[in-house]
């Protein structure tokens, strides 16, 4: 069995300024027709680290997903990026902070009236400057990570639920973005395709390093994260060795009532002696 | 019926227009803005202008017919039918052609557009466009509002002249007048404030159609519900709308070229 990644501590060099963080929420508030959502939360998201974010339906988990992008404006507070602070960009700044982002939708959001090569090209072919080779050889790697490179000619209302999601993320990874946003990628899918995703997920996290916020129902989807990592000899997710803690850069948010009620690893999150939590992970 | 106070219709009518108008306003804005789609201006123009063809060439053509055969009666009995030909060029292409062509396209395409935007924010495709960069004004809103306003222009001439032919028809066909006399009185009154009024018209419907098609689209709520809700409010505000400035500013060219 080839050896498991290295601590994160060890893999990712701090940025020149000593911080390795990526995505920080800072004390933010956000309500929607004068109900609270969001009440006051922090986090921080480090450099090469995937944060599942946990909550019942309605806590605001997708919209903090939509706020880290700029797609909604909290109400106070401040959201960090990549260093900067999302809150004060204007809309024209934030198309450019955008395009280092990669964001997987609920539901996919696939363009329906485009095939799965332009929707996976679309964002090379919003910047122009890319020749069609370019474009095509791009489109299939990003295809063949998914493992849906056969599909390239299809509609959208052609694929499954599965394949559709598959191919968002190809669609969010196609300029190797620093930060990953998957908002419910497992959500309603058979539990074959969903391991399919959470390999994916893996794969991206192992091999290529990105930061990401996972938002999800499926705590195990998340457990599977946290105690396997992907071996790029054997291309496949892999258990981590008994005992092995900390070896793969993964964090758990929990939100109750519009407040983060725990943001740790998996063990502290399996040692938590909140009442509330043991029955949630139970 | 949910019954809304007096105070929050208001807020709500000026929240809507204060949207549409900035709407309205940035499609304008992007036109000198990078990038220009040039791409999608061509397929809307096929969409809206080769697509749109066929009812205004009907509507056109039957207009003028039905307009000579109405006022065929009433010039008889005057024995002023010679002036048919005058009456149905000036009527076609001052106020019918416009107004008519208008209606038809506003119809067809502002609700296509209203149905597209829809879907595409129900289905978060819109959220999706942003997150991958893309300035959805730019995209979507500002190559619909130059097709419909640059194919309205040309849609509005063809159905001036067919509304003229139709006319003609009815004149040779149904009134025994002489062709070439229908003709030379239907080109011979028009002068270039009857041909101003009627092409400057079509660059303002074609706008108000665009932008309030893409207005209601882009703010569909509600799902399926939602996104045909939004269809039928963009159908019938924009015909209202086009009906509304079509007073003013008929009154307003007449002014300036002083017309009594």
């Amino acid at each position: 069995m080839a050896a498991p990644p290295t601590a994160i501590e060890q893999r990712l060099p701090s940025e020149p300024d000593g911080s390795t963080d990526i995505v920080v929420f800072d004390n933010v508030f956000i309500a929607f027709d004068e109900k609270p959502v969001l009440e006051g939360i922090s986090f921080r998201l480090t450099k090469g680290e995937t944060k599942a974010i946990f909550g019942v339906a309605g806590s605001g988990k997708s919209t903090i997903l939509k706020l880290a992008l700029g797609l909604l404006k909290p109400d106070s507070g401040h959201i960090y990026v990549l260093g900067e602070d999302v809150t004060q960009m204007p809309e024209d700044a934030l198309f450019d902070l955008r395009r280092k982002i990669g964001m997987v939708f609920q539901e996919s959001a696939l363009f329906d009236s485009l095939t799965v090569r332009e929707n996976v090209a679309f964002r090379l072919l919003e910047e122009g400057d890319i020749s069609d080779d370019e474009v095509e050889k791009r489109v299939r790697e990003a295809l063949r990570f998914v493992e849906l490179e056969d599909t390239v000619d299809k509609f959208p209302a052609e694929l499954s639920g599965g394949m559709r999601r598959r191919v968002a993320i190809a669609r969010a990874i196609i300029t190797q973005p620093e930060i990953l946003l998957y908002d419910s990628p497992t959500g309603g899918l058979d539990p074959v395709t969903s391991t399919t995703i959470v390999q994916l997920i893996v794969k991206q996290r192992d091999v290529y390093k990105t930061s990401s916020l996972l938002v999800t129902h499926r705590l195990q989807d998340a457990f599977i994260m946290a105690t396997h990592y992907f071996d790029r000899k054997a291309n496949e997710m892999r258990p981590l060795p008994p005992g092995a803690r900390g070896e793969v850069p993964m964090a758990f948010l929990i939100l109750r009532d519009g407040k983060v009620i725990f943001d740790g690893d998996a063990h502290q999150l399996a040692q938590s002696k909140d009442e509330y939590i043991k029955e949630y992970i139970s | 019926m949910e019954l809304i106070s007096p105070t929050e219709f208001a807020r709500d009518t000026l929240q809507t227009l204060q949207d549409y108008s900035l709407l309205a306003g940035q499609s304008i804005a992007n036109l000198f803005r990078y990038p220009r789609y040039f791409a999608d201006m061509l397929q809307q123009a096929d969409l809206i202008g080769v697509g749109s063809l066929p009812i205004v060439v009907l509507t056109g053509f039957f207009t003028g017919a039905v307009l000579a055969l109405n006022s065929s009666t009433t010039l008889q009995r005057f024995g002023s039918l010679s002036l048919l030909g005058q009456l149905v060029s000036v009527g076609m292409v001052r106020e019918l052609g416009p107004v008519l062509t208008g209606l038809m396209v506003a119809g067809r395409n502002s609700s296509g557009m209203a149905s597209e935007l829809g879907s595409m924010v129900v289905t978060e495709q819109i959220d999706a466009m942003r997150a991958l960069g893309t300035d959805p004004a730019k995209k979507l809103i500002t190559p619909r509002v130059v097709s419909t306003v640059f194919m309205l222009f040309f849609l509005t001439i063809i159905s001036d002249l067919l509304g003229m032919i139709g006319g003609g028809v009815v004149a040779r066909l149904l009134l025994g007048m002489d062709w070439h006399q229908y003709w030379s009185t239907a080109w011979q009154i028009l002068t270039f404030q009857d041909v101003f009024m009627g092409l400057v018209k079509p660059l303002i419907f074609g706008f108000i159609i665009s932008t309030v098609g893409c207005y209601y689209g882009i703010s569909a709520r509600g799902g399926t519900q939602g996104v045909g809700r939004a269809t039928t409010q963009a159908v019938v505000a924009s015909s209202v709308f086009i009906l509304l400035v079509d007073f003013f500013v008929t009154k307003l060219l007449m002014a300036i070229f002083g017309y009594r």
